[in-house]
């Protein structure tokens, strides 16, 4: 029974947009991390306190102010280049934007610096105790997801430079910045975990 | 000499009335301590309740697929479209829900009863340690160390005797499971588990292994025997003892001088060893290596000369040893009574 | 046909057929981005893992045949079950419902692909590989670095004796890495699946209208976001206690086993929902048609299946019972596992109702949809019965379980899965599948399911633990060990007569035409197969059973529908 042709056709040009299928994506995959992170913090909390032998963390963490305030300011810096592109500005997009890859880089600076010092001065590693297990495994992961975001921004960065016309991609380029932001967010918290919590 | 010797000691152990398990086949219906039976009635309760809800809804989705089958002659239309019925879903969904509420009401009684029995001062107090593939048992007021078969004293009305059960692991997660006698434990690495049980009929009961754990998890069984007090008493004062002294001097060197000692304990002599099976009192047990191989001459015999023949991938390794070393070795391990 | 307005062939003239040469084939199928060929890919390697995975049941069976079998050695028989629950699970189950989703959710929500056609490529091509690696582990042979070969540490892979030093050599690790790709092929999916149904619905087709496979389809996306990682996480701490010295779970250094079985377990559970959710999906449009009555209770299986997906987020810790947690965690484990049966027994009750005065057809799909709610209804009960902590205690870990999910999975998923295939392949290639040889297909893998795995539960209840390469005589398991064993040959027989219906239909089976089974749904709106871009122009709905409205103007279902 043929039936297609009878079918009410929409005189639309393209799909109705429920939703941007962009944002709602992304929304899924931070839904995904967030879900990885918390497996990682747990792991964390469940084995505090729980090494046998030192160093523990009162003995060896330092709150890293400087590099915190880094990272969290270059969320504002990102969503300034986001505004900038929005408005077609294309210098103040690149201004803000290299801010941002300095600041992140400026935080992952710091974040060797101090693991230098816990592996050369402390002498804690992953295979340590339970502590450097949970500890460079949670603020490991966290790197890694920065360097990720940094290596994207840098990029985006050079592409700018290279006279790309970004403002087409203005979508895109938020969806970067929302994972910038999201990457910002589990700092927070396992910033509060690790050096306020744990320590 | 030494085949009459050998005559004499398979003649004498075959003799000995292997004690065949009395309770072999492990129906979880038919329990005989207070954990394994509080579980067999919540059980029943269970299948009872899942049986009714199956014959109410079996017997409803049959009756759908006789009836509205479509015949020949039936009509071609489609039939009325019915959406759903608010009082029906309502119906379904608070009945189940009253259900659940009943079942999880005996639940939690159940297994408090269970796991926060408190354990009176005068139980038997065992500590189980499972190995990767045996079974070693201590008893740390009785000064005891056995393996692979645990005695325990007969539990009756008028004299209430508890067991209880320390569990630890060696090396991985392993598994206790008696099913007559209680529900399972799972023995787990940097744990401490813990257990009761307090067995109602003397008898030989047999468990195994539940939790993978490995090559040989097929093979690592349990062995429980439940005494009557007096056996037990005797039991204990046998295990107590030291080994006895050696009657040749050559069989025992014979074991003193093959590696053996690196892994097993002989008490009196200078075999220390801990990674195996204590062998003090070897020849007191029904069986040989965790298995449900009968313990004799023949078989430890066959044993030594070849453990991964009996249980491949084992850790007991295959040393290489003469005829005359394994009767020497068999000849002093078989008077380790 | 005339008044079909899509062209039936794609547009390719006599010059450009004589071109089309096996290499253009090849490359067309390698680099396609196509939701319909890409789902269609997905069920073909699920179904050729499906055979491997069979091969290794076999094994298993003919070993137990007997008491002290020595048909096969211990570790042979160990890396066997690991082998086969680890690809039922990862490399037959997860890929066969991607493969539903991606061929079906465009084209009953009125869409021409899905809203990542390239990010779907990866995730088929990762889950390929990832299965490709698995097998490739059989390879890696004793003397290669030490123990190589296939994993043995059984489909969960309990801590510490996946440690290095109870593992030493490669298999675990091919194990780890296997499923680390086939997961985020599986997560790619599910971020797809979601990003399809929220923004490319068809004009009209709110969510309330959305076909309940793709509603049902989202909640298996949520869970697949929310539990894999917990799995994955798991796996890279695994890795890093084995080459970098971590402590995880390494128990000789204050790791803990228990934290493994938590990870584990809160992907595990969820992940045999995200298994059979998917089922549920497809028998929820096939039974509607074949009794020619919309689903009973529409809403309430929308809720119903977001009750599951929300509440199964919360029972993990019942398949540890036996690990020693305090009795108030077992008995909230126990009340909230009870609770999730509601759920599902709303569905099933939905489904009875549903053919409740219909006019019930019994073609091949609708009997695999009978047979499942049978089984299922079994396997939901066992299931409570394990609910019950004390009761579990004595069912876990032994053949009681594995008769269980054999239950869910056999009983219950892979006769949906049959359903959907038989009520589907005559859209994806235009011909019918034969319902003579599908009776054949049907009626042996039945008997055979149920010779095999009646008597299990049985076994289980006198004491019979699970993973065990052999067993003694005089403990009661021997005659159902036996018995179960020939029900491997029945089910054989069955997927031969599956496997020539398939190669016979595709080769002379009756033509289908768009719409076979008289259905309501978009997808029986279009050509069978349909062309690339599936509507030429994209339809408005005004309600959940478009094709309804279509065929009986004088009583559609907007009239009933609230929304």
């Amino acid at each position: 029974m043929s039936t297609a042709a009878a079918l009410p056709l929409s005189t639309a040009q393209s799909e109705v947009q429920n939703l941007d299928r962009g944002k709602v994506g992304f929304v899924c995959l931070i839904l995904t991390e967030v879900a990885l992170f918390s497996i990682f913090v747990t792991a964390y909390l469940f084995f505090m306190g729980k090494s046998q032998t030192g160093p523990y963390p009162a003995d060896v963490l330092t709150v890293p102010v400087w590099g915190t305030i880094c990272l969290l300011s270059s969320s504002l810096t990102a969503e300034l280049a986001v505004r900038s592109l929005r408005a077609n500005a294309k210098a103040r997009f690149q201004l803000w934007l290299g801010v941002t890859v300095l600041l992140g880089a400026e935080f992952l600076r710091q974040t060797a610096i101090e693991w230098h010092k816990l592996i050369r001065v402390d002498g804690l590693t992953i295979s340590t105790n339970v502590f450097g297990t949970t500890y460079y495994s949670l603020v490991g992961l966290h790197a890694s997801h920065v360097v990720i975001g940094l290596t994207l921004l840098l990029l985006v960065f050079a592409l700018g430079l290279s006279g790309a016309s970004l403002h087409r991609h203005e979508r895109r380029v938020e969806l970067l910045s929302w994972y910038w932001h999201f990457v910002d967010a589990v700092w927070v918290v396992v910033f509060t975990v690790v050096y306020i919590i744990g320590r | 000499m030494l085949q009459f010797r050998l005559l004499g000691a398979f003649l004498f152990f075959s003799a000995t009335v292997t004690a065949q398990p009395t309770h072999a086949i492990g129906n979880i219906f038919k329990p005989l301590a207070t954990p394994a039976e509080l579980v067999s009635e919540l059980s029943i309760l269970t299948l009872v309740i899942c049986a009714a809800v199956f014959l109410v809804v079996a017997a409803l989705l049959a009756y759908a697929v006789i009836r509205f089958g479509y015949r020949e002659g039936d009509s071609r239309s489609e039939p009325p479209q019915v959406y759903g019925s608010n009082q029906v879903e309502i119906a379904w969904t608070v009945v189940p829900i009253l259900i659940v509420f009943v079942l999880a009401m005996s639940t939690a009684r159940i297994t408090s009863a269970v796991q926060d029995q408190r354990i009176p001062k005068d139980a038997v107090n065992v500590t189980v340690i499972g190995h990767q593939w045996w079974w070693e048992f201590r008893y740390p007021d009785l000064k005891i160390i056995t393996a692979n078969e645990l005695h325990v004293p007969l539990s009756t009305a008028s004299q209430r005797k508890l067991t209880y059960l320390t569990l630890l692991s060696a090396d991985v997660a392993h598994g206790f499971w008696v099913p007559q006698l209680a529900g399972k434990t799972d023995v787990i690495p940097n744990r401490t588990n813990r257990m009761w049980i307090d067995p109602k009929e003397a008898g030989v009961y047999l468990g195994n292994c539940s939790e993978y754990c490995g090559t040989q998890h097929a093979k690592m069984e349990l062995r429980v025997v439940v005494d009557t007090p007096e056996n037990f008493e005797k039991w204990v004062a046998q295990e107590q003892q030291r080994a006895p002294a050696a009657e040749s001097a050559d069989n025992q060197r014979a074991f003193l001088r093959s590696g053996c000692i690196a892994c097993h304990t002989v008490t009196g002599t200078p075999a220390l060893g801990r990674l195996g099976p204590d062998l003090t009192h070897l020849m007191s047990r029904e069986t040989i290596a965790a298995t449900e191989v009968p313990m004799n001459a023949n078989t430890l015999r066959d044993w030594i000369k070849d453990p991964q023949r009996l249980k491949p991938g084992n850790k007991m390794p295959t040393i290489k040893l003469s005829d005359t070393q394994l009767d020497q070795m068999v000849a002093y391990l078989t008077t380790l009574q | 046909m005339a008044s079909v307005p899509y062209p039936l062939d794609k547009g390719r003239g006599a010059a450009a057929k004589r071109a089309y040469s096996w290499t253009r084939f090849a490359h067309e199928w390698v680099l396609t981005v196509d939701h319909k060929q890409l789902g269609l890919m997905y069920i073909i390697i699920a179904l050729l893992f499906f055979v491997a995975s069979g091969l290794q049941a076999a094994v298993i069976r003919a070993q137990l045949m007997y008491p002290d079998n020595h048909l096969v050695s211990p570790q042979a028989f160990n890396r066997m079950f690991t082998m086969h629950g680890t690809t039922m699970v990862f490399f037959v189950g997860m890929p066969f419902i991607a493969g539903l989703a991606n061929y079906l959710i465009p084209l009953m929500i009125g869409a021409r692909d899905m809203a990542f056609p390239r990010l779907n490529a990866l995730g088929f091509w990762l889950t390929l590989f990832g299965g490709i690696l698995l097998y490739s582990s059989y390879f890696a042979w004793a003397g290669m670095a030490g123990q190589g070969s296939a994993p043995d540490v059984g489909w969960f892979a309990y801590a510490p004796l996946t440690e290095k030093a109870f593992s030493p050599g490669t298999s675990t690790d091919f194990w780890i890495l296997s499923i680390i790709m086939s997961s985020t092929g599986s997560t790619i999916t599910a971020i797809n699946v979601l990003a399809t149904a929220l923004c490319l619905r068809t004009e009209g087709m709110t969510l309330a209208r959305m076909p309940l496979f793709v509603w049902m389809f989202c909640v298996v996306a949520f869970q697949i976001l929310v539990a894999l990682p917990p799995l994955t996480a798991a796996q890279v701490m695994l890795l890093l206690d084995r080459f970098l010295g971590a402590h995880f779970f390494d128990t000789r250094a204050s790791g803990d086993a228990v934290l493994w079985q938590h990870f584990f377990w809160l992907f595990g559970h969820p992940e045999v929902y995200i298994l059979m959710i998917p089922g549920f999906a497809s028998v929820t449009e096939i039974i509607p048609v074949f009794s020619r009555k919309p689903i009973f209770g529409r809403a309430a299986m929308i809720g119903a299946s977001v009750s599951i997906g929300l509440i199964s987020l919360g029972v993990w810790a019942h398949h540890m019972y036996t690990v020693g947690l305090p009795s108030k965690a077992n008995i909230f484990f126990a009340v909230s596992t009870m609770l999730v049966g509601v759920p599902t027994g709303i569905k099933i009750f939905n489904w009875t109702a549903t053919m409740w005065g219909g006019r019930i057809r019994f073609q091949t799909p609708m009997l695999f949809c009978i047979a499942f709610l049978f089984q299922f209804l079994i396997a939901g009960l066992t299931g409570i019965m394990l609910a019950v902590a004390p009761f579990d205690w004595q069912l876990g870990d032994s053949y009681f379980v594995v008769a269980h999910f054999h239950y869910t999975l056999i009983g219950g998923l892979l006769c949906t899965l049959f359903a959907a295939v038989y009520y589907w392949f005559p859209k994806a290639t235009g011909k019918m599948l034969s319902e003579r040889l599908g009776k054949w297909h049907f009626w042996l893998l039945m008997i055979g399911f149920h010779v095999t795995f009646d008597p299990l539960h049985f076994a289980g209840l006198l004491g019979m633990p699970r993973r065990i390469y052999t067993y003694p005589p005089g403990r009661g398991w021997e005659g159902f060990n036996y018995f179960a064993s020939w029900g491997v040959v029945i089910q054989a027989a069955g997927i031969a007569f599956f496997v020539w219906n398939v190669v016979d239909s595709l080769w002379r089976g009756r033509k289908a035409g768009n719409d076979p089974w008289d259905a309501w749904t978009l997808e029986w709106s279009t050509t069978s197969p349909p062309p690339e871009y599936n509507f030429a122009v994209a339809p408005i709905v005004r309600s959940s059973r478009p094709l309804w409205d279509l065929k009986h103007p004088e009583d559609p279902d907007w009239k009933y529908e609230q929304s």
